[in-house]
């Protein structure tokens, strides 16, 4: 897509194309604000996901990544306005630390699927969905295993498989390699590039730069709450930025964030 | 002390041969304070739940009130049911004073604030934890906090044996309400007492023996309890 051709789009808030093709809007926040008592952790936020993007957020600590993931999922309060453009599209998220139910790797999948109460789903259905689940992220083996027993890739990879079992055409994801090893990394984002392949949206917060560069197609630079940059990765990556979003890419951008 | 002794030696006795005024005292007790636990239970998980993700004005007051209510002097709760179920009191027509069931009640009250409380708590750690997470799932307040009361399954255990051994070992209220009958009424806390007051010692030390194993057993099981809750957790990141 050019680059004049997705910046209009982005700012008049239309799509590419349309129904449930790829490009057709999702979900939009514009000019949404989140404060934490006294701290405004997002400003003034306007960002369109469209169906098929797989969006990387990057930015420094405390920029409000996670806050804007938390929002789009609608776990927030804020000011400004959240349009759901598709009401049918089902949105899950995997958070940086997943929380797994003192049970057994397989009755945490189960009880995703019927927390979804997904309709006409039988019994029957519903174990045939777990399973495939398990199986699709390498958990098979491991069903009967205390799920909070698992490794930090594995809880993961379950939190992944707990999220994808309910079908969801939006997967938002809090940094979802962080604290990973190289090759569970590597396994977490062979399955991230798998569920794109399926047409899954993606949202993924990340501070692996090289990480956004290869599954993104969309990269979005948060800084001090406001959003700077939006960009397709390739324009992102190829010094189509500049100022701080530029300096953070070199990593010379301070810790400190006044 | 050689009165101590042979007293000691009696009270064994009775405990070894299964006396049975003993065993149908033991049994009384047992039999009301397991009743009114799991009453308390019943409603005091629900309640405890609930009130961890309720917001209501007054809220606050609320909590405030179920904790001051953790020390509860059971001859209070004793006076209060008492007062209800007198031929006088807006229940009287129950006719159910003195009886067993008055004391299930009486021991009810008394630990339903510990089931509650205790509940509300350990829900609310929880909830910080993975309430979010539930709730992404679509996990409404109510059922994240029926969840996790499920997740903390081991601590509920420890919860509710900890209401059993107030319940099983009070004295005040199922004196006022149950009367102490012999063989109707009659528990090992009040039965202790009264044959305390009579010297016959031999009994009230069997007794005592018998509450005091009770209330071993229950620390014990407290102690598995919270194992088993550290061997799940083992390997937990």
């Amino acid at each position: 897509m050019a680059l004049g051709e997705f910046r209009s789009a982005q700012h008049e808030g239309t799509s590419v194309s349309h129904g449930h093709a790829p490009g057709t809007p999702l979900l939009r926040v514009r000019d949404a604000s989140v404060r934490f008592g006294g701290v405004r952790s997002l400003r003034g936020v306007t960002l369109q996901v469209n169906r098929g993007d797989f969006i990387a957020l990057v930015g420094a600590n405390g920029s409000g990544k996670t806050t804007l993931l938390r929002l789009l999922h609608g776990l927030l309060a804020f000011e400004g306005e959240r349009q759901l453009l598709d009401a049918q599209a089902l949105q899950v998220m995997v958070f940086q630390r997943p929380f797994m139910l003192r049970l057994s790797v397989w009755h945490n999948v189960l009880l995703a699927l019927w927390l979804a109460r997904m309709p006409r789903m039988g019994r029957a259905e519903r174990s045939a969905r777990a399973m495939q689940a398990l199986e699709r992220v390498g958990l098979g083996a491991l069903r009967e295993r205390p799920a909070r027993a698992l490794s930090g890739g594995e809880q993961q990879r379950l939190a992944l498989a707990r999220a994808w079992a309910v079908r969801p055409q939006v997967m938002f994801l809090d940094e979802p390699t962080a604290s990973l090893d190289p090759s569970a990394k590597r396994e977490i984002e062979a399955l991230l590039e798998g569920f794109r392949a399926d047409g899954l949206t993606l949202v993924m917060s990340t501070h692996n730069l090289g990480q956004a560069k290869r599954l993104a197609t969309r990269v979005v630079y948060l800084d001090r709450g406001e959003l700077r940059v939006d960009l397709p990765t390739e324009y992102f990556f190829a010094d189509h930025v500049d100022g701080r979003a530029d300096l953070f890419l070199k990593g010379e951008l301070s810790w400190n964030l006044e | 002390m050689n009165d101590f002794a042979q007293s000691l030696q009696t009270a064994l006795a009775l405990i070894t041969s299964g006396d049975p005024a003993l065993v149908r005292t033991v049994a009384m007790s047992l039999a009301v304070s397991g009743t009114a636990c799991l009453f308390a239970a019943g409603f005091g998980l629900a309640s405890g739940a609930w009130l961890a993700v309720a917001r209501f004005p007054g809220h606050r007051a609320v909590v405030l009130l179920l904790n001051t209510l953790l020390a509860l002097p059971s001859v209070v709760v004793g006076l209060t049911v008492y007062l209800l179920l007198s031929r006088s009191g807006p229940l009287g027509s129950w006719g159910i004073l003195f009886t067993p069931t008055a004391m299930v009640i009486a021991q009810t009250m008394l630990v339903f604030p510990v089931v509650a409380a205790l509940a509300r708590q350990l829900v609310g750690d929880s909830l910080r934890d993975g309430g979010d997470q539930l709730r992404s799932m679509g996990a409404g307040p109510l059922t994240c906090a029926l969840l996790m009361l499920v997740h903390d399954r081991w601590a509920v255990v420890t919860l509710l044996l900890a209401a059993f051994g107030r319940a099983i070992s009070e004295v005040g209220a199922v004196m006022i309400v149950g009367g102490n009958i012999a063989g109707v009424t009659r528990v090992m806390t009040t039965a202790i007492a009264l044959e305390t007051s009579k010297g016959d010692l031999p009994l009230a030390m069997a007794l005592g023996l018998v509450l005091l194993a009770v209330v071993a057993v229950i620390n014990l099981l407290i102690g598995f309890g919270q194992r088993g809750q550290g061997s799940a957790l083992a390997g937990v990141r």
